[in-house]
């Protein structure tokens, strides 16, 4: 009883920490979720109700579109116009050996020493969709933290890493010229996800070849929609398009604003209970099933090719005591 | 219930004026591929920098990469700082150019090891495994 009192002392301090922006609490915080320690799910809970104000963006595009440091550039426009800013920076994790090299920081480097910029690095942890499992609740730290925006950087996204729309309620695909034609621009997937999209390296030749590839397939759009995605030309490296890029990000709150952030948190409000539930299930049926033995018969029949993993899973769920 | 996922966090981190990251890449690409997250910053950090990098990241190990020969005056006011913001679980190892008289005055200042030119990868693996504190 003592050590549990002790306990939510300390998870207490640390979220009161969160509370008054401190770092280091924010900090030990986000390493207690994504390590999915014990106390993990009470720092959420305590958290989770000062959560809703930040503006959450999520920036994903292809390996190389220049993602990090548009990043950077757009956390110095938001510092300019007196916006606390946090960052959270996703990198993968090898299938191989569990390693990650984050390296995101290296194009942020003026950012590291300014107070109102908070960054994280995070491995993606073999989580698949582009971010880490803690991606979305490190971005609820930093929202109940304060900060008045959080960027969410994706992985280099290939066509179907999309999960960033559930986190993120501004979603921006950051694109290159010379990446593909007017057939790539139609495909599923990233193509889909966009409320803006922006060609980087706009000083390169076919910038503007990419603009109207992107515009013309966006035209092929028959769903009806209030919001149509803007598409603009950006220069990380000159600075050029930045200011025009930060105003179409308000432009797109000032649009949810107007009634489509109800529903936008309604449907995130619902795919967080689905994913919470998915998780508590399963862990909990796992469980039950290796204490009652059954979790070992069914692979080992599934070892021996007497049933398929579909059938066994059906039948320990229906309750069965045996996988037969 | 839950299942702990931790791993070892190291931020690699070149101080200083040098402009060659070679060896900092190599050790860095070790410590990836033993299974560690490594967080790398790039050149020409201020020990504010880096400091400021390694409580944002939380991590569990710094490695502090020099060539300049300006260690004796960077590596103390880095512990230092670390210091201040209470970060005393904190694992800071070296490597790069570091003459051997220098070595005991920097392990005073609190670097745990100094590892010279030709330390086989597999050398540092094990000593961040094996002296990590948290």
């Amino acid at each position: 009883m003592q050590v549990f009192l002790t306990e939510v002392t300390e998870v207490q301090r640390l979220v009161q920490g969160v509370f008054r922006g401190e770092k280091r609490a924010i900090a030990k915080t986000i390493s207690k979720i994504e390590n999915n320690e014990p106390e993990a799910q009470k720092i959420i809970s305590l958290i989770y109700p000062k959560t809703g104000k930040a503006h959450i963006i999520g920036i994903t595009g292809p390996p190389g579109a220049g993602k990090s440091t548009l990043v950077e550039k757009l956390a110095k426009e938001l510092r300019n116009r007196k916006k606390t800013v946090g960052i959270i920076a996703v990198d993968p994790t090898s299938p191989f050996t569990g390693g990650a090299f984050l390296g995101d920081r290296v194009r942020m480097q003026d950012l590291s020493t300014d107070d109102g910029v908070y960054i994280r690095s995070m491995a993606t942890r073999n989580h698949p969709g582009g971010l880490a499992r803690a991606t979305k609740d490190a971005a609820h730290v930093l929202d109940a933290a304060g900060k008045d925006v959080v960027i969410v950087e994706t992985v280099g996204a290939g066509q179907s890493e999309v999960e960033v729309v559930k986190v993120a309620q501004t979603v921006v695909v950051i694109l290159a010229p010379g990446l593909g034609d007017d057939i790539q621009a139609i495909k599923a997937g990233q193509m889909e996800i966009g409320d803006i999209f922006v060609v980087n390296k706009g000083d390169r030749e076919n910038a503007n070849k990419a603009v109207s590839d992107i515009e013309a397939a966006l035209e092929l759009n028959t769903e009806e929609r209030d919001w149509r995605p803007l598409v603009l030309k950006t220069s990380a490296l000159t600075g050029e398009g930045i200011g025009e890029f930060v105003e179409s990000i308000e432009r797109h709150r000032a649009y949810l604003k107007k009634g489509a952030l109800d529903v936008q948190r309604r449907a995130k409000a619902e795919i967080e209970l689905i994913e919470a539930l998915k998780q508590k299930i399963t862990q909990s049926i796992i469980q039950d099933l290796r204490e009652k033995g059954e979790w070992v018969r069914a692979t080992d029949r599934i070892l021996a090719r007497e049933i398929d993993p579909y059938t066994a899973a059906e039948n320990l769920l229906k309750g069965k005591t045996k996988t037969s | 219930m839950s299942t702990k996922e931790k791993k070892i966090r190291v931020l690699i981190a070149k101080p200083g004026l040098d402009s060659h990251d070679r060896g900092a890449k190599i050790v860095a690409r070790a410590l990836r591929d033993a299974g560690m997250e490594v967080i790398y910053t790039g050149l020409r950090q201020t020990p504010e920098q880096i400091v400021e990098t390694a409580l944002q990241e939380d991590v569990d190990v710094v490695g502090l990469s020099i060539l300049s020969g300006a260690h004796s005056t960077l590596f103390p006011r880095i512990m230092q700082l670390l210091k201040k913001k209470g970060m005393t679980d904190v694992m800071v190892f070296a490597g790069g150019i570091i003459p051997e008289e220098d070595v005991p005055a920097l392990k005073k200042a609190g670097i745990k090891e100094v590892f010279g030119p030709g330390t086989p990868t597999s050398t540092l693996v094990e000593y961040v495994k094996n002296n990590v504190l948290k």
